[in-house]
């Protein structure tokens, strides 16, 4: 697979096409959260109701690359109906993966164990940035080796976790 | 031995054998590099000039009295005469600033010459099509001093619309405009626009970053009061650039930036500057990349601005025509249609796919564009876009480099098909 069909792989294309839970949820009661990237101009807005302690429903909404967008179309799909502590621990290990860290350790290495173990250290015991978990999302993976565009890739997620924070602390 | 083809224009491949960054690949392609108006390539003349420099005499200057320390200020301040009279300066001496870039030389117009002639009330009036550089700097002004700000608009073909510039120049004290747009290539007519000011009783500073790298810049043929530009991108190094402006008119001008090299006398409670140039030059120099600038101007004038231009004229002409030609209605360039008043900037939108994009596929062909807002956002909103994919063109460019932009564009719209 060349870099580019890594970057651009079928799933990110198909959902930069025909995004999910794209739109804005009314808010209130939705919570609102808008994320920039002053260097390119992308912008994402993420709509979240949070009820019982799960995220009950979630949009979004911006303008950007095929990267931003489809990464937040991945995002808005994967935490949908989730249950908050699971939603927060996929932030972190979706965010592990597009540490720079990570992608030194390479996607496929047979010595997972060891990457494992330097992610431990949150009380899950299986890795915190254990792809695998990731199912779809795993498809961003290729995103690591293009430095740049790793703030595509997680402005949708650092707006989710900022509404959650927002959340948290009542707001 | 100046490299001009039997008929004497350009002769480009003996030009591009001058740049060595020409020789690499990427993803093992050859580079096409098509990002000059962000930063141009150097010629190894440049290279070889800033090395001989400091292997043979450096020292820092205007201070020692030793040989070498001699020698690094003839060459500082020899380059300063090269700069200037290369944009027709007949005073270069005194006329000529030597700053960081062409951002440091605008920021010192609005701070020094703003700050001591502007009240609250009085306008600055600035284009729709500013780079940031000629943008925030009157936008910070205006927040401290109370000072209106107003536009020229760009029009549907992105000149500017200059049929209401009597009317908005009532009591406009300065007018900031680029001599050439980073992001549409559009050359306004500066010298007209400067009359207009004149005759309105306001001075002109003219954004020269993108105009002095492409076609002979004279600034009393332009007629306007200063002009600000930067030596790497015009195949220089980076870390230096140029204000231009008269002498009487720095002569009235407090100092920018304080510190070494630019006072005549300081004591416990005041100071006296030094005089102009040297008052705006605070701490040591950029001395080797001065060395480097003066080298880069020898080059250009080797090539000669007229053929460089010309070249790049019919380059231009070429890339919008193939574009057209070959992409259709996929395929938007925003700025005027090519021509004398146009520049080698080709902002691009390629269907609706995200510049940012069309820039990752076309690096995979070895490719260099710039994806975004091109430091122009409130210009990104007049053409209601928020980034382009700019490919822009220097002297070491030909039409196979289009030809390659092109196809890596086709190859894009395979990709997001």
């Amino acid at each position: 697979m060349t870099d580019l069909e890594d970057l651009y792989r079928e799933i990110i294309l198909d959902h930069y096409r025909s995004p999910r839970n794209r739109g804005e949820l009314e808010s209130p009661p939705a919570h609102r959260v808008e994320g920039f990237n002053p260097l390119c101009g992308d912008e994402v807005v993420v709509t979240m109701l949070v009820e019982d302690g799960r995220v009950a429903d979630i949009k979004f909404a911006g303008s950007g690359c095929s990267i931003s967008q489809s990464s937040a179309s991945l995002m808005s799909s994967a935490v949908k109906g989730k249950p908050l502590d699971e939603v927060r621990e996929l932030i972190f290990t979706f965010k592990s993966m597009m540490s720079i860290h990570q992608a030194s350790l390479g996607s496929n290495s047979t010595d997972g164990e060891d990457a494992d173990d330097s992610y431990n250290g949150n009380g899950d015991g299986n890795g915190l940035a254990d792809v695998r978990k990731l199912g779809e999302l795993a498809a961003l993976q290729g995103v690591v080796k293009f430095p740049v565009r790793i703030k595509c890739a997680t402005l949708g997620w650092n707006a989710l976790a900022q509404g959650l924070d927002e959340l948290d602390a009542g707001r | 031995m100046a490299p001009v083809t039997t008929s004497g224009s350009l002769d480009v491949e003996a030009v591009r054998k001058d740049f060595p960054m020409l020789a690499r690949t990427v993803h093992g392609k050859p580079l096409v590099y098509l990002d000059t108006a962000s930063s141009s390539l150097q010629p190894r003349q440049v290279l070889t000039a800033m090395e001989q420099y400091y292997e043979t005499c450096h020292a820092n200057v205007h201070r020692g009295v030793y040989t070498t320390a001699e020698e690094a200020t003839a060459r500082y301040e020899g380059a300063r005469v090269a700069v200037g009279r290369f944009v027709g300066s007949r005073d270069p001496e005194r006329e000529i600033v030597f700053v960081k870039n062409a951002t440091e030389a605008l920021n010192l117009v609005a701070n020094s010459w703003g700050a001591a002639n502007l009240r609250p009330g009085d306008a600055v009036l600035l284009t729709e099509m500013e780079h940031h550089a000629n943008l925030v700097p009157w936008l910070m002004l205006a927040e401290r001093a109370g000072v209106e700000l107003r536009y020229l608009a760009v029009d549907g073909d992105g000149r500017l619309d200059l049929s209401d510039l009597g009317r908005k120049l009532d009591g406009v004290k300065i007018v900031a405009v680029s001599a050439m747009s980073n992001v549409l290539g559009t050359i306004p007519p500066l010298h007209d626009i400067a009359e207009a000011a004149h005759a309105a009783g306001a001075l002109v500073v003219a954004d020269g970053a993108q105009a002095v790298p492409h076609f002979p810049v004279d600034v009393h043929a332009l007629g306007v009061d200063f002009l600000a530009f930067s030596a790497h991108k015009m195949l220089g190094p980076t870390g230096i650039g140029a204000l231009w402006s008269r002498a009487e008119l720095l002569d009235s001008m407090p100092p920018f930036l304080g510190g070494g090299g630019m006072i005549l006398d300081v004591r416990l409670d005041r100071f006296v500057p030094a005089d102009p140039p040297h008052r705006f030059e605070a701490g040591t120099p950029p001395i080797a990349e001065a060395v480097g600038f003066a080298a880069a101007v020898a080059y250009v004038e080797t090539l000669g601005m007229a053929r460089v231009r010309a070249h790049e004229e019919r380059l231009t002409e070429y890339a919008i025509d193939a574009l057209a030609e070959r992409l259709g209605e996929d395929c938007t360039v925003f700025g005027p249609p090519a021509g004398h008043d146009r520049g080698g900037v080709l902002s691009i939108a390629f269907r609706d796919i995200h510049p940012h994009d069309l820039a990752q596929v076309l690096d995979q062909y070895g490719v260099c564009v710039r994806p975004g807002h091109h430091c122009a956002k409130p210009l990104m909103r007049v053409l209601g876009v928020s980034a382009t994919a700019r490919a822009s063109i220097g002297p070491y460019n030909d039409e196979q480099d289009i030809d390659r932009l092109i196809e890596g564009l086709t190859e894009a719209g395979r990709l997001f098909s």
